[in-house]
């Protein structure tokens, strides 16, 4: 029977060029490997999830009691809005970045992505977004408090104070960091597969990172624009928002939910390709119904686009727009539904183990199911009248984006880490780590569907003893600090694991997808020979089915990885140097800014050019 | 090696023109740079799609004036409309051209496109300075109106477009002249800077029907 030993036996390959070596901080900075580069994107996830969960448990501590007066008015807004911003586009989309970049071409048996340096460049730009938003806390001493939708007009001039400026410049290089990062990864999912993945051959997570890309690079455009809307009213005094010249509140909710709802996939879909990972390999078996899961998720990407009126059902678009919406939005429970059959049929009477990887992913269905019901409550128009902006919609997507998103997240960092340092995860910790968070989830966010029942509205920093909201808001507090306690548990766990953990060897789960036939970490060039693949379980057929062995070539393959580049950061910086023209456009002290968005597009062209002549 | 593979041996699996050496995958047979280039133009539409449906969205909510009637001049934006179409016919003949392996030419005709589409701007600037001292269609500030600030900002965008294809097109030009962009497998890209150029132009084509020409059918 063949093995993955045989694998070793194949020639090392031959580099077409030399590499310049660089070590250390150097390496890391001009990095175009997507190894590294998706290190340096869930590293960011892991920081900015626990300043998210932080600033969630602060405001928590607020609402345990009635009447207490900690974190009040524009800081506890500011809080709000900085968890939510925060975990969605600084936490879970870095940490899906992270996945995608090490492991789409990894899965696929590529080399790297087919733009390094433009990956890179992706990187940089939200390195510096993710800075901009935050350096309002630096600048101001607040924090941008106008909800994480930032609602104009609540956000112009009139009504938003200076740090929605670092909000909409923060989001603005973000938007353009995820919409080249889309753009690269169709790209290299498209064509950088190895020879003989067809589309069905392509393993489901890589699909669905396939469908968030596409969302990426089109969802991020409307929204980009909202913001430079915004950008104009607040630094050049256009009147877009501006109700008073006949300007209306619906279109900034318009242009932010077509991307807002289309966003929630591109936080979810990923977890769900994860879970249709992880399942067959603990199961034993083929994932059930694996098409009809790759064509489920490639369904819900299309359907995303049509249903963000469903966030504004209160908004008066009137009720044929109200209808309209409502179908669309119940249509999305029929793909979700074909995935969570898919999976249990493939639970279905299977001989499981259960690692904390696995845990994580059959504690996914249960959960997201549930955020999933509570959904389809919000399709119904007059339903969603009573339930908005309550804590029944807080409740629902806390199930969809923690037990579901999340969740689907810690599975994957517990069945993939091995392959990214080499090194196991503990499993006592991480079944600490698993139970601790299933209850302390549950505790915190089921008291929330009783109290939006009850008419506690979002966004309040306080309410009234008599209220009747006592109870649940204690309950829901304390189970915060379970959670709390179970992510630094995880976080404890993956450090010292880097140290102590056991040795993982090349594939320890006995898998079915080409990362594992590499060793625990990749090389630079990922493969030593570029794999054929000739099933959907490539891996899999060659340890277990005869006849479907990969072939190892008796020639060593030559190759070309692509050198470091500075020049990637050089166009972020540039693009950096523009936002801070605009931030400062109207001068500080007497000093104007908008020089420094010449200086910063001569500075984008001059890089530019710099980047196209480089040699790679 | 199974019957699953028998035509797909490892020597003839990842076909490279005249690169046979390098082991790259490259599934559909495609540039990487042109399939990257669709995606991008499709993000664009959804960007185009979202100012030029911000524009309509606000059509007719202005509450002072001027109006899209008052200040548009269709003859003279017809002959820049043309201008820029005819820098396709010139766009299209510097990829012909380069794939012909005829670099100087490609680089000449590069040169055109660059010159109709920076004449295109110079039109533009003119349009704007004249909407903005004689009819008094103001971007931003206090007399700002609602049609100026959309008008200004969705043509402006589309305007920024074409400078930085013009500017694209010289440093193709100056990449040609320097031989450091020659003809064969890197003709591919005067092809993907062709289907940039081609796109802006379709959206100035949308943009003058519905926004300036349907303003005169009503």
């Amino acid at each position: 029977m063949a093995s993955i030993a045989d694998f070793a036996a194949a020639q090392k390959p031959i580099y077409h060029q030399e590499r310049p070596s660089k070590t250390g901080l150097l390496d890391w900075l001009t990095t175009v490997d997507h190894k590294k580069i998706g290190i340096l994107y869930g590293g960011a996830g892991l920081f900015w999830l626990l300043v998210g969960g932080l600033e969630a448990l602060l405001f928590r501590i607020q609402l345990a009691k009635p009447d207490q007066h900690i974190f009040v008015g524009d800081t506890f807004n500011g809080l709000v809005t900085m968890h939510a911003t925060t975990m969605v586009f600084l936490a879970v989309m870095p940490m899906i970045a992270g996945f995608s970049n090490y492991f789409v071409p990894l899965m696929i048996g590529a080399r790297d992505v087919a733009f390094p340096r433009m990956n890179a460049f992706s990187w940089w730009t939200f390195f510096a977004g993710s800075l901009t938003i935050n350096a309002s806390l630096l600048f101001c001493g607040a924090f941008p408090a106008a909800g994480w939708t930032g609602y104009a007009p609540l956000t112009t001039k009139d009504f938003g104070g200076t740090p929605i400026d670092f909000w909409w410049a923060g989001l603005t290089l973000l938007a353009v960091s995820s919409m080249v990062a889309g753009v690269n990864f169709v790209v290299t999912i498209l064509n950088l597969r190895a020879p003989g993945m067809t589309l069905m051959r392509v393993p489901v997570l890589t699909w669905m990172m396939l469908v968030i890309q596409f969302l990426l690079a089109f969802s991020f455009p409307p929204v980009a624009v909202g913001l430079i809307l915004l950008a104009f009213d607040r630094t050049f005094g256009t009147v877009f928002y501006s109700t008073g010249m006949g300007g209306d509140p619906h279109l900034w909710q318009h242009l932010f939910w077509l991307f807002g709802h289309p966003e929630v996939y591109v936080l979810i879909l990923p977890s769900m390709g994860i879970v249709s990972e992880i399942l067959p390999v603990f199961t034993r078996r083929p994932l059930f119904g694996h098409h009809a899961v790759i064509f489920s998720g490639v369904f819900i990407g299309f359907v995303g686009f049509g249903v963000w009126g469903h966030h504004m059902f209160t908004a008066g678009m009137g009720p044929i727009a109200d209808a309209a919406f409502a179908s669309t939005t119940a249509i999305v429970a029929i793909p979700t539904g074909v995935k969570i059959f898919n999976w249990l049929g493939t639970l279905w009477n299977s001989k499981m183990t259960f690692p904390t990887a696995m845990l994580f992913a059959v504690s996914f269905i249960p959960m997201f199911t549930l955020g999933g019901l509570s959904g389809m409550m919000h399709a119904s128009p007059p339903l969603d009248l009573q339930q908005h902006d309550t804590y029944f919609v807080v409740a629902h997507f806390h199930y969809v984006l923690v037990g579901g998103a999340l969740q689907g997240l810690f599975a994957g960092f517990y069945f993939y880490m091995p392959k990214i340092s080499g090194k196991l995860l503990n499993e006592t910790l991480g079944k600490i780590h698993f139970w601790v968070f299933l209850a302390g989830f549950n505790i915190t966010f089921f008291p929330m569907h009783l109290l939006g029942n009850h008419g506690m509205p979002r966004r309040i920093y306080t309410y009234p003893a008599d209220a009747g909201w006592n109870t649940e808001n204690l309950i829901a507090t304390s189970g915060v600090f379970l959670m709390t306690f179970a992510t630094l548990t995880f976080v404890y766990n993956l450090i010292t694991s880097l140290k102590n953990g056991k040795d993982a060897g090349s594939d320890p789960w006995d898998a079915n997808t080409l990362e594992w036939m590499t060793s625990s970490p990749p090389p630079v060039h990922n493969f030593d020979f570029t794999p054929v693949v000739l099933s959907e379980r490539p891996l899999w057929d060659h340890k277990y089915t005869p006849g479907f062995e990969i072939p190892v070539p008796e020639k060593a393959e030559e190759i070309h990885m692509p050198s470091p580049s500075w020049k990637p950061m050089w166009v972020s910086a540039s693009a950096g140097v523009i936002i801070v023209g605009l931030l400062t456009f109207n001068g500080i002290a007497g000093i104007p800014g908008w020089p420094l968005c010449i200086v910063g597009a001569i500075g984008v062209v001059l890089s530019v050019y710099a980047w196209v002549t480089e040699p790679v | 090696m199974s019957a699953h593979a028998e035509n797909l041996t490892h020597d003839d699996a990842h076909g490279h023109d005249g690169h046979g050496a390098l082991a790259e995958n490259n599934f559909l047979g495609l540039p990487n740079i042109k399939l990257a280039m669709w995606a991008f133009l499709g993000s664009e539409c959804m960007f185009f799609g979202s100012l030029i449906g911000t524009y309509f969205f606000y059509h007719g909510n202005s509450l002072s004036g001027p109006l899209p009637k008052d200040v548009f001049s269709i003859g003279i934006t017809s002959i820049s409309t043309f201008l820029l179409l005819m820098s396709s016919v010139t766009m299209a003949l510097a990829v012909d051209s380069m794939k012909q392996q005829k670099p100087s030419t490609a680089r000449n005709f590069i040169l055109a496109t660059a010159l109709l589409g920076a004449t295109f701007v110079g039109f533009q600037v003119l349009e704007f300075h004249e909407f903005y001292t004689e009819k008094h269609l103001v971007f931003a500030g206090p007399n700002a109106s609602l049609f100026g600030s959309t008008f200004y900002t969705m043509t402006g965008f589309h305007g920024t477009h074409v400078t930085v294809g013009v500017i694209w097109l010289v440093i193709m030009s100056i990449l040609i002249q320097k031989k450091k962009l020659v003809p064969g497998k890197e003709a591919v890209n005067v092809e993907v800077m062709g289907l940039y150029w081609h796109f802006v132009d379709i959206v100035w084509i949308v943009i003058f029907t519905f926004v300036y020409l349907l303003e005169f059918l009503k």
